[in-house]
């Protein structure tokens, strides 16, 4: 009888190719970007984390409603994302908010979304995505169907979706994957291993050494790579994307990456369940200081230009928050009128019902 | 006495019961260390161990599953689903599975097996947190469906239900969690599971509700007390099975009745007492029985979710209709 798990297990090793030092690791792979390619993905992270800092501001004083912090989980987010075209369609995750706005959702439109405000699930014309999903999982199976149709269209483009480390649990993430492994369908499925899902570590959650080895059951090819290196998740995420396009079928990215913040404003207090010391340590890989210090060395990088972006951000979020107040309040007549094609008769009659309510 | 939140009488009842019975298992998403996302759990751990109170991995579907197999195993299992709008996620665990065991074993399996979760709208959550959702277990034959309403409740019924030898749902209404305290003995006690409580005796109106609809009932009734209205108030504790007793004899007195839900109109709990009312009082009616609940809409997206909900002004039009029908 021959075991094989150890074997398997340990042919998963993280990809990388700039070091926690700013050092490029693997020349080999190092992506073909422009520079102005490479410092269009640090004004993202950098923008991105001004945004971060923004929105935790703004929940604080209640001018913002449910948010998930993105900070640490920059590269994971924009590398991936910068290797789409618009054409590609995404499924986010609730946390994946960055990616929807380089994708082309207005900043004011995220804030609506956050607020509680169906017009921040309209996506703009051209913007190929769904509005970021509450229910784990559900994201993984309905990328399945997106690659599939993309396929039976023959478009050259794919379906990309995010989970996290938790989400690999659900039975939808087993199905999502065996499915689009079953058709071939070009999809790419990200899970962002933050280490943590909410309290529980992914220890906990599966006695898999990688969730990236999960990849294997379902047939289909699996990478680990480093999440907080912006230039690894570009170039596995551009692979991916040509491999689907191919027809050579989906692939299952596990990103190995941290989030600094807590897992939503709405009361979670990190430190019941994670150390300081642990908290340092992912610091230490910042992806945003790794790819600095590896622009600063190519000459491409300045505190001055960082400061711009970082001024650029701030204004922008200032206009998008003037422009969120300034959207007309949500009624319950819109919501009624948002539930089916031709309304039913009992919402006709509630119709009438709360037009007279709202107009008090 | 001591003065609790509903949020602490949950934690004393699921104390209690870890201390009584060792068979009694709690476990679900952030419930361990963390002491669950509303803190339901805090300190249970610690005190238990991670034998008897523990996190599960990410999936509803699988702890519903886990708790039917552990409930074959002799165990009474108390797992705790995150939120109510994840029940879809184990729809099957629930109605397909545990709540048809006793009937499908020709009554020689059964599934002691309490789901707490939380539910309810007016704070603020993202889509499928807040839901009121009973009616798809309430629709279920084979469970029994809990919706307390005050911190002594909470603890009683939560009792009751995991000494039950049938599956409960024990609904948490959110809102209610930490708004008020209430008076909870340290002792153990239970609340029957087929009694509805009349909250407050009146002689001209009877209002039924359960969750945090009853304080709705309660204000309007103090309001209506202004006009010399008097109205009682009745809170179902369960809404799978109904007290129907205990309407009818209200029914009875106050010839009057409004029912009131936070759940959408469509197919709920309210139009079921409603048909009860009817083919058991009909004339001992006065007016038709009116419903004051949700629109037909999916729960709205936060910033619209005052306005959805029904509140004692709603209660207190329709009251207005009933009386002057
Ligand atoms: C089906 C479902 N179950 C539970 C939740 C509640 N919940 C929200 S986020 C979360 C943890 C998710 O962790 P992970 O997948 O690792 O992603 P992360 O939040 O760390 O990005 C839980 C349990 C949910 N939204 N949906």
């Amino acid at each position: 009888m021959k075991h094989v798990l150890d074997s398997v297990e340990s042919k998963f090793e993280m990809f990388q190719i700039l070091d926690e030092n700013g050092k490029i690791v693997n020349k080999d792979d190092m992506p073909d970007l422009s520079d102005d390619e490479l410092k269009e993905l640090m004004r993202r992270m950098v923008y991105t984390r001004v945004l971060d800092q923004r929105s935790i501001a703004l929940n604080r004083q209640g001018r913002l409603g449910f948010y998930a912090p993105t900070a640490g989980q920059e590269a994971s987010q924009l590398g991936s994302h910068f290797a789409l075209e618009k054409e590609d369609f995404i499924l986010p995750g609730y946390r994946d908010v960055p990616q929807l706005i380089w994708h082309g959702l207005p900043l004011y439109q995220a804030f609506l979304f956050s607020r509680g405000h169906f017009h921040g699930n309209q996506m703009p014309e051209g913007v190929n995505a769904l509005s970021p999903q509450i229910i784990i999982g559900a994201q993984y199976v309905q990328t399945a169907g997106v690659a599939l149709g993309k396929k039976l269209r023959g478009n050259k483009s794919v379906a990309v979706t995010y989970t996290g480390d938790g989400g690999t649990s659900q039975g939808d993430f087993y199905e999502g994957i065996n499915f689009a492994g079953a058709y071939g369908a070009p999809a790419i499925f990200f899970v962002q291993n933050n280490h943590f899902a909410i309290s529980v570590p992914v220890e906990k959650q599966t006695a898999a050494k990688t969730l990236a080895q999960k990849a294997i059951a379902a047939g289909i090819e699996g990478i680990q790579v480093d999440g907080m290196d912006v230039l690894a998740m570009y170039a596995v995420t551009k692979h991916a994307r040509e491999r689907a396009i191919n027809g050579e079928g989906p692939m299952l990215i596990e990103a190995l990456t941290y989030r600094y913040g807590p897992h939503t404003m709405a009361g979670d207090d990190p430190t019941r369940y994670r150390t300081e010391d642990l908290n340092n340590e992912w610091e230490k890989k910042d992806p945003i200081v790794r790819f600095r210090t590896f622009l600063e060395s190519k000459k491409l990088w300045s505190e001055e230009e960082e400061n711009k972006v970082i001024e650029q951000a701030k204004e922008d979020i200032k206009a998008a928050i003037k422009e969120t107040d300034k959207y007309p309040k949500q009624k319950v007549t819109d919501l009624i009128s948002n539930m089916y094609e031709e309304l039913p008769q009992n919402l006709k009659e509630q119709m009438e019902e709360y037009k007279e309510k709202e107009s008090k | 006495m001591a003065q609790m939140t509903m949020i602490q009488a949950i934690t004393d009842a699921l104390r209690t019961e870890l201390k009584n019975d060792e068979n009694v298992l709690v476990f679900g998403e952030d419930v361990g260390q963390n002491g669950g996302v509303f803190r339901a759990t805090e300190g249970l751990q610690d005190e238990f161990g991670e034998d008897r109170v523990f996190d599960t991995p990410l999936a509803e579907s699988a702890i519903g599953g886990l708790s039917i197999g552990l409930a074959l195993e002799g165990f009474r299992p108390v797992p705790e689903i995150q939120f109510f709008g994840f029940v879809y996620e184990v729809m099957d665990s629930i109605n397909g599975q545990m709540a048809r065991t006793r009937y499908r074993s020709g009554n020689t399996k059964q599934q002691p097996i309490t789901i707490r979760s939380p539910f309810g709208g007016g704070v603020n959550t993202p889509e499928l947190h807040a839901d009121s959702l009973e009616g798809l277990v309430a629709q279920q034959p084979g469970l029994k469906v809990v919706i307390p309403s005050t911190p002594y409740d909470a603890k009683g019924l939560l009792l009751a239900s995991i000494r039950d030898n049938d599956p409960v749902v024990f609904l948490e209404h959110m809102k209610l969690y930490r708004s008020f305290r209430g008076e909870v003995p340290e002792e153990e006690y239970t609340v029957d599971l087929s009694k509805a409580d009349v909250k407050r005796e009146g002689k001209d109106v009877t209002l039924i509700a359960y969750g945090a609809m009853v304080h709705a009932c309660l204000k309007a009734a103090d309001e209506l007390e202004k006009n010399n209205i008097n109205a009682e108030v009745i809170d179902l504790r369960t809404v799978s099975p109904i007290d129907v007793d205990t309407i009818i004899k209200s029914v009875e007195k106050t010839n009057r009745v409004v029912v009131v839900q936070e759940a959408q109109r469509q197919a709920g709990v309210a139009a079921n007492i409603v048909t009860e009312i009817q083919e058991r009082a009909i004339l001992h009616l006065e007016a038709p029985v009116l419903r004051v609940t949700a629109p037909d809409t999916v729960y709205p997206f936060s910033e619209a979710e005052d306005i959805w909900l029904p509140d004692h002004k709603d209660i207190m039009e329709k009251v207005d209709q009933v009386i002057n029908f």
